[in-house]
């Protein structure tokens, strides 16, 4: 839920990264991190188990620059895909502005792509938001390796409104800036269109 | 549609950051600040230099959000005041109302219960305020006077912030 504060003259809009467990949504925040210049970001915040995987979220704060005199930040989430992390997950979803589903590639990770985008819509309709009325991205990750099925494919199962898709490999930073922009910039004009 | 965001006016915004200031005053706190639910900082007070206040905004929205989904399962309402005791700091966070939350970190200085009474007081005068803007909100949206600032935005305006 975006933050206009007039009297900072900031604007602040909440991302969530979402999809199945290891998919690349913290090696996506890891990315954005690294490339991003200093003054433009703030700290990386994971809270993560001891094999590195997501407990509660990561979160990283980005300051894009200024529109009309006003700084626009962007916070971006990622959730937990493990799937019996639901509850955090709902948690995380509160407030959220725009949604990046990053998909598994790989052929073997079908069934967990689509699980996680059914309980994806679900967990926004617990909280009064469609899935197919809100600013959303969907990414195609780990395109580097052999396995993967084919982008039409992956579209027809899991993009029936045909929102922007991106192919990425996170690992290496690919599709990563792509998949954000286009997000952020659907945001901004939803925020438009709500003022 | 669920509520809209949050939105913070000059004026309110001078209330919020004077009552903190009185706040962070009479409870000897170190650092005082409000959090929207959301985990984004609304104003803070005292000695933030050195201190992320980005980060610890949405970690207090996390520690309040995973607490209230406790709550929940165990048939509360929601735990509306949480404290952290440390060795040196110690953490006093509360709900205001249902979308705004209030941190007061402080030392052997003061007092749990010195904090907890200026809590108390404080937060009334913070529903007021908040009560206030969303009135404001309410009535901006009617007249549709939206000075928004993204009422203008062009395409061309949003490609640029990623240069
Ligand atoms: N080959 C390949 N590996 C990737 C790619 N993106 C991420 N990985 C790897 O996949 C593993 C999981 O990545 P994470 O980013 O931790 O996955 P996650 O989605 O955050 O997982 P959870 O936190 O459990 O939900 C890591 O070992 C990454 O290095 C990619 O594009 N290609
Ligand atoms: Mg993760």
């Amino acid at each position: 839920m975006s933050f206009i504060n007039y009297s900072a003259r900031e604007i602040n809009c909440k991302i969530v990264y979402y999809g199945p467990g290891l998919c690349g949504k913290t090696t996506n925040l890891i990315y954005i991190y690294k490339k991003t210049n200093p003054d433009s970001k703030g700290k990386m915040i994971s809270l993560a188990t001891e094999t590195e995987r997501t407990l509660f979220f990561d979160f990283l704060p980005l300051a894009l620059g200024n529109i009309k005199g006003f700084k626009v930040r962007f916070h971006l989430y990622t959730v937990p895909g493990q799937v019996f992390y639901d509850a955090s997950r709902k948690l995380i979803l509160r407030g959220v502005d725009g949604v990046i589903f990053v998909a598994d590639s790989q052929v073997e990770r079908m069934e967990a792509n689509i699980e996680s985008m059914e309980n994806l819509r679900k967990n926004l309709k617990d909280q009064g938001l469609n899935l197919d009325a809100m600013p959303f991205v969907i990414q195609y990750n780990k395109r580097d390796l052999p396995n993967v099925v084919p982008v039409e494919e992956l579209n027809r199962v899991l993009n029936p409104r045909n929102v922007p898709n991106f192919e990425a490999v996170a690992a290496t930073g690919k599709g990563v800036f792509d998949t954000l922009k286009e997000l952020a910039k659907t945001v901004i004009m939803e925020l438009k269109k709500k003022s | 549609m669920p509520d809209s965001g949050l939105v913070m006016y000059e004026e309110e915004f001078k209330q919020i950051d004077a009552e903190l200031s009185k706040l962070h005053q009479l409870a000897n706190a170190k650092v005082t600040f409000l959090v929207d639910k959301n985990g984004q900082l609304i104003a803070s007070v005292g000695e933030t230099q050195n201190l992320d206040t980005t980060s610890l905004a949405s970690l207090t929205a996390g520690n309040i959000a995973a607490t209230g989904g406790m709550a929940k399962l165990l048939g509360e309402k929601e735990f509306s005041i949480l404290f952290h005791e440390g060795e040196k700091d110690n953490v006093h966070i509360s709900l205001i109302g249902d979308r705004v939350i209030l941190v007061v970190v402080f030392d052997q200085r003061s007092s749990l219960g010195l904090v907890r009474l200026r809590v108390k007081k404080s937060s009334e005068v913070f529903v007021q305020i908040f009560s206030k803007i969303m009135d404001k909100v309410d009535k901006e949206k009617e007249n549709k006077s939206s000075r928004s600032p993204f009422a203008e935005i062009t395409e061309d305006d949003i490609d640029r912030l990623f240069g």
